[in-house]
């Protein structure tokens, strides 16, 4: 028969109807997933009771893909099919594929796809498919622990994952049958393992040291809202960089030289590795090692030394740290608490450094490497509606603006950075030209005023306007997020009720750092932006005023006007069109003005004039 | 007749009780619902109930109300592993047959 979990009081579930779910910590190097079982956390092992999933698969032309520490092993021997560290490419364009492409092993199919392809064995695949496969085995490996078919999924993103990243990720659960609860930022979650959100309100700083990677964030605790202040890391420094340290200390000691062959270099990172990780326990470590000449080399590495050899590598940690405090616009004594991930914040020397910089003791009693999929899991058991409502609804905020081209190209914000999610905007806004019968809604995401300066996100057309005057129709466009951050679009004419819609599939390409830089940017431009955009508001409205002129001038204008008027009307106007191009606002405006008084007496006649035509034959009571 | 824990249960609802930190004990009964008839309820109790048939076996507190035990009478509760899924069995002597999965059983 079944086997049974203990269930909160009054929360027994109806048979069949268990809502099975777990949380999925997605790494580069390494994946997990973790679930809640009689009201406890845990991590879920594989037949062999290893927790850890190496996040590689490796392809080949006749069997199915096969994930994990096999298809680690066999990274060696076949480097091409075997895929490893495949998040770096969630979500990126070619061109940013390029730009990594001299640290990436594999081969691109060439094409000018959107999305970029590797060739192995087993045909082309793209990331989110390798991610797929990843996902994949983690959900069976789920639905064998868990003893049935997950309800929904938790998994986690980094915190500066843009909205291309998350929907490969989401695109990729998809593949692999998981319904995605959430997507969650992986500081939000190792805070959420540690209970935090439960805590008091205030800025914690979540340390990520891991195999290959590094990241600091700083987030803000607000009524049970975690906001995440700032971002900053190094996507290439963590523990391998430790091995290698250690491994050149081994050749220097041993006088082994820098061009050894590959099989010396691995087996000297693989004792480096084991020297690392004893050092967490004991002072010192004896090591022992073959030279190529079959001689060997014996010698013992203290925990002293080993600090000195790793302690440059802590240093450059210790600089995004200091970034991300600025940007946050946070000082080091308003942190409540640090929490540690990451494999290598294991080390003692780190901890002690972390601890000393950020002055807070670190949090570590939560194994480093599974504190993310743990947060994870609880979120994802509150959310399938397993815990009694306790009032824990995570939520989270985007990260850049979010809004629209207008007139001009000028960008206005629907919803501003830091609005927590899920959130729904509408604005109303409206034709420009007479009898217009179409409008392109073009989303853009960023903190600048204009159009090129923002990320372009997707773009799509509301047609079929029933033709108004500029000015009378009324479209409303809502911009929805849902809880993964995930944007929708719709446009609606009210009077007609036309309506047009879009998901943003964003087009992929935003690196790590251009969010930052995005923001950075906005700050360092916002003056001059200012000034452009008051610009661009003179030009569209110089541009309005002169266009509606003109329409009017050729319908009666040659009954109203005398030549001489006439002259006066259309030099005004060319001094319009020149101080137009030549961009001073000041200029625009009085050469505005002075169009506006050139031709008020010919607006005072064609009102008048209109008036008689609506009152001709008319009687007084009528308009009364 | 009574209600029994095997060691290995006992232990796990321990450990499970101490992590949450609250509850007085284990609540063990029946209720209608399911594909065949009766479903079994096991949760963490907060409190006892005037009514409540209480059990202790090895240091740990069963719970069960006096409508439940007549279906329960004489049942043990075991702590097993199949493969990678763990969890609490019931070997109730009074089932005649259950559903397919047995999530679900009849007296």
């Amino acid at each position: 028969m079944a086997l049974l979990q203990i269930s909160e009081p009054g929360r027994s579930t109806l048979p069949h109807q268990h809502r099975l779910a777990a949380g999925i910590d997605l790494g580069t190097t390494n994946s997990l997933v973790a679930t809640v079982r009689s009201g406890q956390v845990q991590t879920l092992a594989d037949e062999q009771g290893r927790h850890l999933l190496p996040s590689v698969v490796r392809y080949s032309a006749d069997r199915a893909p096969v994930v994990g520490y096999a298809a680690d092993a066999a990274g060696a021997v076949d480097p091409l099919n075997t895929i490893a560290s495949i998040k770096r490419l969630m979500g990126r364009g070619i061109a940013d594929i390029q730009r990594l492409g001299t640290r990436l092993p594999y081969e691109f199919v060439d094409g000018d796809a959107a999305v970029p392809r590797l060739c192995t064995a087993a045909g082309e695949v793209t990331a989110v498919e390798v991610s797929a496969e990843i996902l994949t085995v983690l959900r069976r490996r789920a639905e064998a622990g868990l003893g049935g078919e997950l309800t929904g999924v938790v998994i986690t993103v980094p915190a500066y994952f843009d909205d291309a990243q998350r929907q490969a990720t989401k695109d990729a659960a998809r593949l692999a049958g998981l319904n995605v609860l959430r997507l969650l930022n992986e500081p939000t979650a190792a805070a959420l393992a540690y209970g935090l959100d439960r805590g008091s309100e205030g800025v914690i700083a979540v340390y990520d040291l891991g195999g290959g990677t590094f990241d600091i964030s700083i987030l803000r605790l607000t009524r049970g809202v975690f906001e995440v202040l700032a971002t900053a890391g190094d996507s290439a420094l963590g523990g391998d960089d430790m091995d290698r340290a250690i491994a050149q200390w081994i050749m220097a000691q041993a006088d082994i030289a820098e061009d050894s062959d590959h099989a010396q270099m691995r087996r000297l990172l693989h004792d480096a590795r084991a020297a690392k990780e004893a050092l967490t326990a004991v002072d010192e470590v004896p090591l022992s090692v073959q030279r190529m000449d079959g001689s060997r080399w014996q010698g013992v590495l203290s925990r002293d030394r080993f600090n000195e050899i790793i302690d440059p590598l802590i240093k450059r940690t210790l600089s995004p740290c200091r970034r991300a405090l600025r940007d946050a616009g946070v000082s080091v004594d308003e942190i409540l608490d640090v929490v540690m991930v990451g494999g290598s914040t294991r080390v003692p020397r780190v901890r002690e450094k972390v601890g000393e910089f950020l002055g807070r003791l670190p949090l570590v009693e939560i194994d480093p490497d599974r504190v993310v999929a743990i947060g994870a899991a609880l979120q994802a058991d509150v959310l399938a509606g397993n815990k009694a409502g306790d009032g824990m609804l995570l939520l989270d905020v985007i990260p850049l603006s979010l809004g629209l081209e207008t007139m001009g190209g000028l960008v206005e914000k629907l919803i501003p950075r830091n609005t927590t999610i899920p959130v729904a905007r509408a604005q109303e806004f409206t034709t420009y030209k007479d009898g217009q019968t179409a409008m392109t809604i073009h989303v853009l995401q960023g903190e600048r005023e204009t159009v090129d300066a923002c990320r372009s996100l997707a773009r799509f057309a509301l047609r079929e306007i029933p033709a108004m005057v500029a000015g009378a129709a009324r479209v409303r466009v809502t911009f929805q997020v849902d809880a993964d951050g995930l944007l929708s679009v719709s446009a609606t004419e009210q009077a007609s009720g036309v309506h047009a819609s879009i998901e943003v599939k964003p087009s992929y390409g935003l690196t790590d750092g251009e969010i930052e830089q995005m923001l950075r940017d906005s700050m360092a431009h916002a003056d001059e932006d200012m000034q452009a955009r008051r610009l661009r508001e003179q030009q569209v409205e110089a541009d309005r005023v002169m266009e509606a002129l003109t329409a009017a001038l050729s319908t009666d204008g040659q009954q109203l006007l005398s030549s001489d008027e006439r002259a006066v009307i259309d030099h005004a106007m060319a001094d319009l069109a020149e101080k137009r191009r030549s961009g001073n606002v000041q200029g625009i405006k009085q050469a505005m003005l002075a169009l506006e008084k050139s031709c008020a007496g010919y607006v005072e006649r064609r009102m008048n004039r209109n008036i008689q035509a609506a009152m001709t034959g008319r009687k007084v009571q009528e308009f009364e | 007749m009574a209600i029994t824990l095997t060691q290995a249960a006992a232990d796990r609802v321990k450990t499970f009780l101490a992590n949450r930190g609250t509850g007085v004990g284990l609540r063990l009964g029946v209720r209608t619902s399911g594909c065949s008839g009766m479903a079994y309820v096991i949760e963490f109790a907060d409190e006892v109930d005037a009514n409540d048939n209480v059990f202790e076996e090895h240091g740990v507190k069963v719970l069960v109300d006096p409508k439940s035990l007549v279906y329960l009478e004489g049942t043990e509760l075991d702590y097993t592993r199949e493969g990678l899924n763990e969890g609490f069995r019931f070997n109730n002597p009074n089932v005649k047959d259950s559903c397919g999965c047995g999530e679900s059983f009849n007296v």
